[in-house]
């Protein structure tokens, strides 16, 4: 059933609109705004903090004053505060302006939410503002050689010492893993109990002799992921998140967030200006001699409109308390190969100057497919939804 | 407004889902097919949606209407997609918005309350060639004493046999303008146009007819908002066919075996299907943001009304298709209602122009491409 939305007076929304609007004219640095997106020019925080730019530095400090980095996270935990409509403000005045996230982080994406659900009250004063203030940079540790997307066949073991677990094992494809200062990990705990209820999920700081990442190359040239190796690595119960063994339910909890936003993020805003690109590099002469390209970028525009509505849908559904459990799936699915599809297309828009080695676009085409396999392989994604949305039995 | 029905559209959709499911199953539109009435709907059916306020629900209060806007018109559509309800529902919108829009305070007040009591038929005739191109108007008209006579064609008439009236677009000195057109007025003549779909549609030949000017000055805006909303609301009604059809898909998956098991164990099937349930989603956000964008007038609702139409004319069109495979045999007999969906599918996909159409119209009309 549908609920009748209460909103907050229009007039107030308005005046903190203007308030923002201003703050962001003010405190945004205009070399920053309207500039293409990549990992590599964020800024991640971090123990060792490495700013792109002075820019970004003046940038970050100025939003983490304000606690804007992680605006609707609650003010106990060193969060902004905001209600949703607010952060939703805050957000749609960032687009306006071209603004970039502050501070990019595993941590905002996924811990954090995960941590305010599970976490206990000692884990939320410890670790929220940390991420807040971007003073830990985290890594997700949850796939193995021999887990993939079998994740809960994984093997890295978790001894019970008492105070402490003493974690050995190897993870995989660990996001920036040689540059975090934790990790967040599924380990198993319980070797005798079934599958999905062995696993706990611990806090591990990477900063001791047990724990070791070295970087792997993709095929963008990049090294945005690691092998990561623990060693006899000591992990104190208090950084246990959730009932010992019952890490799945964190690990699946947590694995929305990381869909959602992986498909809002991807399939959305970014390729609005496809179109101008295209007009841009090709003029409109060029384009109408070539009515196959441009249809295509019509179809891209289109589809990536979209994916801007459903992300807008899915916060109004989550407002109201009618959102889709399955809204986080979909969104990955259709996000990450509609990324996947755009990146290739501005590759041709381009021509022969595309393949340069070095160029923005090539980068950013290399970076797009690997999304369809993180965070669950698209595949994975529909696995979940013929069985869980649909109802569809499983082959036996 | 928010992308999430509220109290009063949740009412509306509850209302016409009952009513449909009583009285238009599927079984009542395939017993008309069946009976050959060349009328093609059910008078009491919509006598019944009237009294219910399910007529053009778009039409504001002080022009008799209960004014839920163009969302609760979607909304409507949308369920009678589900059982194909054969009823001139899309027609007495697009009526009601052209006078709306075009009519003076006079001919307002006689035409509107009508239409949505169901007493009166009012058939919009806009189109004049096979495939949708609103920008080719050649019917003129011409004064004539106190009045207009009007000569050309139309085709596509939505509802245009035996309406008691039509509302047809015509050339009058130099700029579209839109006529009353009288059922039995001389030198009209109806043509009745059997369609695959079964629904009712008509060609119009008009030569010297006598018509009446809704308004006096250039109709260009009321015949676009009379096109963004019938191409939202058509979206809507396919939205609510394909969404059907797959419903109806995914049950056989679960019920029918083969090889010892139901073949929904298949990952094969499993996957396309899902890929359906994924696009559907997306899609439900796009149609009830259209119809939003209308209502609130917003800059880009006409944009919006073609990304639409054109999402699910492409959306129904794949999802009748893979209704129709994964039903197997079965699926091809005229006995089985998924040959209903995907004929419907087909007439309301082209009307008001197709996904290629409206890709076009966007592609040069809001990116300049
Ligand atoms: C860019 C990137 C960043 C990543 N970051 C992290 C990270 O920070 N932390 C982390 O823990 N992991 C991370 N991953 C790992 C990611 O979660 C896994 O790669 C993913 O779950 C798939 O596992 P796999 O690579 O072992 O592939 P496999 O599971 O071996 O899959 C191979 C192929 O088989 C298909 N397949 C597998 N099982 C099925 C099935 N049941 N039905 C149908 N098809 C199936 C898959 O879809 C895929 O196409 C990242 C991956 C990438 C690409």
């Amino acid at each position: 059933m549908a609920t009748q939305i209460e909103e907050r007076p229009a007039s107030e929304l308005d005046s903190f609109r203007l308030e923002v609007r201003e703050w962001l004219a003010e405190n945004c640095p205009v070399e920053l705004r309207n500039r293409p997106r990549g990992m590599d020019t964020s800024f991640w925080g971090g123990r060792n903090p490495v700013y792109p730019s002075e820019q970004h530095k003046l940038w970050f400090e100025r939003m983490a004053s304000r606690a804007w980095t992680v605006p609707t996270w609650p003010a106990e935990y060193g969060g902004g505060g905001l209600d949703a409509a607010q952060g939703r403000v805050l957000k749609q005045e960032m687009e306006r302006i071209g603004a970039p996230d502050a501070l990019s982080s595993l941590g905002i994406m996924m811990l954090g939410p995960a941590l305010l659900k599970f976490g206990t009250e000692e884990q939320k004063l410890e670790h929220i503002p940390l991420i807040a203030q971007g003073k830990i940079r985290w890594a997700q540790g949850y796939s193995e050689p021999g887990a993939g997307s079998d994740l809960a066949s994984l093997t890295t073991k978790g001894e019970d010492k008492g105070d402490h677990f003493l974690v050995n094992g190897q993870k995989i494809w660990t996001t920036y893993g040689h540059k975090a200062d934790m990790i967040f990990t599924l380990v198993r705990t319980e070797p005798d109990a079934p599958k999905h209820l062995g696993i706990s999920f611990l806090l591990i700081d990477m900063d001791q002799p047990g724990v070791n990442a070295t970087p792997i190359r993709m095929i963008s040239g990049n090294e945005h992921f690691a092998q990561t190796f623990f060693d006899d690595a000591v992990v104190s119960k208090a950084n246990l998140v959730g009932e010992q063994g019952r890490g799945w339910d964190v690990a699946k909890y947590l694995l929305t967030f990381e869909r959602s936003s992986m498909g809002q993020s991807l399939g959305g805003g970014a390729g609005s200006t496809m179109a101008e690109v295209a007009i841009d590099r090709l003029g409109r002469e060029g384009l109408a001699r070539e009515p196959g390209l441009r249809r295509e970028v019509a179809e891209t525009m289109m589809e990536t409109w979209a994916m801007q509505i459903a992300g807008e849908r899915m916060y109004d559904a989550g407002k109201a308390g009618v959102l889709s459990p399955f809204s986080p799936n979909v969104m990955k699915l259709l996000g990450t190969e509609l990324a996947a599809r755009r990146t290739r297309l501005a590759m041709s828009l381009g021509g022969f100057d595309e393949l340069a080695v070095d160029g923005r676009d090539t980068y950013e085409w290399l970076q797009a497919p690997p999304n369809c396999v993180a965070g669950g392989s698209n595949e994975v994604q529909l696995n979940v939804l013929s069985k869980r949305a649909l109802e569809l039995p499983e082959h036996k | 407004m928010a992308l999430v029905l509220t109290q009063d559209e949740t009412m509306v959709v509850d209302s016409a889902r009952g009513l449909f499911e009583r009285e238009a199953p599927v079984t009542a539109f395939r017993a008309l097919r069946d009976g050959g009435e060349p009328l093609a709907w059910d008078r009491s059916l919509y006598g019944k949606l009237a009294e219910n306020g399910l007529v053009a629900p778009n039409v504001a209060e002080q022009d008799g209407g209960i004014g839920m806007g163009i969302s609760a018109a979607g909304l409507v559509l949308e369920q009678s997609g589900h059982v194909l309800a054969a009823s001139p529902l899309l027609s007495a919108a697009i009526s009601a918005t052209l006078i709306a829009c075009a009519a003076s305070n006079q001919q307002r007040a006689d035409l509107l309350g009508p239409i949505v009591s169901g007493e009166r038929v009012v058939a919009p005739a806009l189109d004049e060639v096979a495939r949708h191109d609103p920008a080719l108007l050649e019917t003129k008209a011409e004064k004539s004493g106190d009045g207009w006579t009007l000569t050309g064609s139309k085709t596509a008439v939505i509802d245009g046999f035996d309406a008691d009236s039509y509302i047809v677009s015509a050339m009058a000195d130099g700029a579209p303008a839109l006529f009353l057109v009288e059922k039995g007025a001389s030198g009209l003549v109806v043509d009745r146009f059997a369609a695959v779909d079964s629904r009712n549609y008509a060609k119009l030949a008009l030569s010297g007819t006598p018509a009446t000017r809704l308004g006096d000055s250039d109709a260009s805006a009321a015949i676009a908002a009379g096109l963004d909303l019938g191409r939202a609301l058509l979206a809507a009604e396919l939205l609510g066919a394909a969404d059907e059809a797959f419903t109806r898909t995914v049950s056989y998956l679960k019920e029918r075996r083969q090889f010892d098991r139901v073949i929904g164990s298949f990952q094969a099937l499993q996957h396309r299907a899902a890929r359906m349930y994924s696009r559907l989603d997306i899609a439900r956000g796009v149609v009830l943001k259209a119809l939003r964008a209308l209502d609130e007038g917003n800059d880009d609702a006409t944009w919006l009304a073609s990304l639409s139409k054109a999402t699910m004319t492409r959306l129904a069109r794949d999802v009748m298709m893979e209704a129709m495979q994964m039903h197997g045999g079965i699926g091809m007999t005229d006995d089985f209602d998924v040959g209903l969906f995907v004929k419907r599918a087909q007439s309301a996909g082209e009307l008001l122009g197709d996904d290629h159409f409206h890709t076009e119209r966007l592609a040069a009309g809001k990116w300049g491409l």
